[in-house]
């Protein structure tokens, strides 16, 4: 029953992402992988990466298909030359490789090592030094602390490259196109509805990542949707990239993190070694003030460059 | 054929699929489609490499899974960085697409490494 | 869980699956905007609702049960924007073809 459920799984999966790489319609095929986005979740979740199925719907479907289907729709309106076709001698090499490269990644899924390697037991026998009960979160904020690190400077490190692409004469003005919509109108309305039951259920996820699915990723980009919802309802803009407390807000997760990294080197002998009976009350520390950064960084990769000035 | 095997497989004709995609579409945006799909090819294959590690009561070993998350996240700053990119190319130059004049020529329209 | 309410859990999510069902071909077979999402947002929000009826038995905690029913709540909520957004477009004629 369940393979039966897995094969039709794949098959969609698949499909979808047949159409989303041969659609001639860009637009159609952007819609095509924002579905294919959400089955890869249910893919995640029959592999039992429950984290990993949340984080696919918030960021991997949610986020990047609204950063797709924004830039398709604005590219849909001069696609006069949409039409082109790669040369038939493209299109066989290109297929010849694809096919090389898929059967030598499928060789080596069939002679994957048997028994696995695996670190769950390492995990489960270290868990109790962390404090959390979720093993993702352990493996996150504690065994691979430094990763989660670097990945928070990674965004960063994306705002600033996005920005940098803005014409000079934008530089330190406002990101993305200024929405504009009737104050009465349905869109305003959710505006006002939505964001209060969307930081309630941020914060829900955010807390219950310590011991269950969820986390500061899932709950940052909630607060990222909420956060662009208000915009384009025209409720509120993007505040201009040289505002002090927008520069402040993006940097607070990752400097709280770097500072208590060097609190461990202190107090445990280690960059980010949470020092002992601590342990939870410092992730969670880190976590807290990930969130709200995560939500900034998020949101304004979203909007993009700078395209207006701050006045 | 069991579940991992399943999505093992799967994750290899999705690589395949992307990098078609990938070397064979002129337009960028459906460049930077392929690339994502090729990207969740790879994660899924760790997903795969992860629920196979299963121990110690977990559903999956819990170390591919962080990273995982990890990979997405960065997979979406990295796609936001590259749309800025395309909808600036197309600010500049008013095109769609990164083949050279004349789409109906049958020049080459691979390249973009 | 007793027979009676595994018997209806079952029918309920067989009828959402079929009102989404519907809502599916009515999206694919009907000729304009308006009328496919009529077809949509009738049938995926029944279909949602049944469906969220008959898994509610099947959770251990009435927290589970909650969280489900705030689920389908949102997703109510969202539908119901995004039809109108969607309606208010095709009316001013503003959709593609």
């Amino acid at each position: 029953m369940i393979d039966v459920l897995n094969l039709i799984l794949v098959a969609m999966v698949l499909g979808l992402a047949i159409w989303a790489i041969a659609a001639r319609d860009a637009f159609a095929a952007t819609v095509g992988f924002l579905v294919y986005g959400l089955l890869l979740a249910l893919v995640w979740v029959s592999l039992r990466a429950i984290d990993v199925a949340l984080t696919e719907v918030a960021i991997g479907a949610g986020l990047t298909g609204a950063l797709l289907i924004g830039a398709a729709s604005r590219l849909r309106k001069v696609q006069a030359s949409g039409d082109e076709r790669p040369a038939v001698l493209t299109r066989v090499l290109g297929g010849l490789l694809a096919a090389a490269v898929t059967v030598a990644l499928a060789a080596c899924v069939l002679w994957l090592p048997d028994p696995p390697p695996t670190l769950g037991a390492v995990v489960a026998a270290n868990m109790g030094a962390t404090g959390v009960g979720n093993p993702i979160t352990g493996v996150l904020m504690a065994f691979r602390a430094l990763d989660t690190l670097l990945e928070a400077t990674v965004l960063l490190f994306a705002v600033i490259g996005v920005w940098s692409l803005s014409p000079d004469r934008f530089w330190g003005g406002r990101a993305g196109p200024a929405h504009r919509s009737d104050p009465d109108g349905i869109l305003a309305w959710l505006g006002r509805v939505l964001p209060p039951i969307g930081i309630v259920i941020a914060i829900y996820i955010l807390w219950v990542g310590a011991d269950e699915p969820g986390g500061k990723f899932q709950g940052a980009t909630i607060l990222a949707a909420m956060w662009t919802l208000v915009i384009m309802a025209g409720l509120a803009d993007v505040p201009p990239a040289s505002r002090r407390v927008l520069r402040l807000g993006l940097v607070l997760g990752p400097a709280v993190f770097i500072a208590l990294g060097f609190v461990g080197v202190a107090l445990a002998g280690a960059f980010l070694a949470w020092p002992a009976g601590l342990e939870k009350a410092l992730i969670v520390v880190v976590e807290i003030a990930l969130m709200p950064s995560l939500a900034v960084t998020l949101g304004l990769l979203l909007a993009g460059t700078l395209q207006r000035p701050s006045r | 054929m069991d579940a991992t095997t399943l999505f093992g497989l799967c994750a290899a004709v999705l690589v395949g699929l992307g990098l078609y995609g990938l070397v064979v579409n002129p337009q960028p945006l459906r460049k930077l489609i392929a690339f994502n799909i090729i990207g969740n090819g790879i994660f899924m294959i760790c997903a795969v490499i992860a629920r196979r590690g299963a121990a110690a009561g977990f559903g999956g070993d819990p170390v591919p899974q962080a990273l995982l998350i990890t990979a997405i996240v960065v997979a979406f700053a990295a796609s936001a960085l590259a749309v800025a990119t395309l909808l600036r190319l197309h600010e500049e130059t008013g095109s769609t697409s990164i083949a050279p004049e004349a789409p109906a020529d049958a020049g080459r329209g691979s390249g973009g490494h | 869980m007793n027979a009676t309410i595994e018997l209806l859990s079952i029918a309920a999510i067989a009828a959402g699956a079929f009102f989404f069902l519907a809502g599916t071909v009515g999206l694919l077979r009907f000729p304009d905007t308006l009328t496919r999402l009529h077809a949509l947002t009738k049938a995926d929000n029944l279909g949602l609702g049944l469906i969220v009826l008959g898994l509610m038995p099947r959770f251990d905690s009435a927290f589970a049960a909650a969280k489900l029913v705030v689920v389908w709540f949102l997703v109510m909520l969202a539908s119901a924007v995004v039809s109108q957004l969607v309606a208010r477009a095709a009316r001013r004629g503003d959709l593609p073809r």
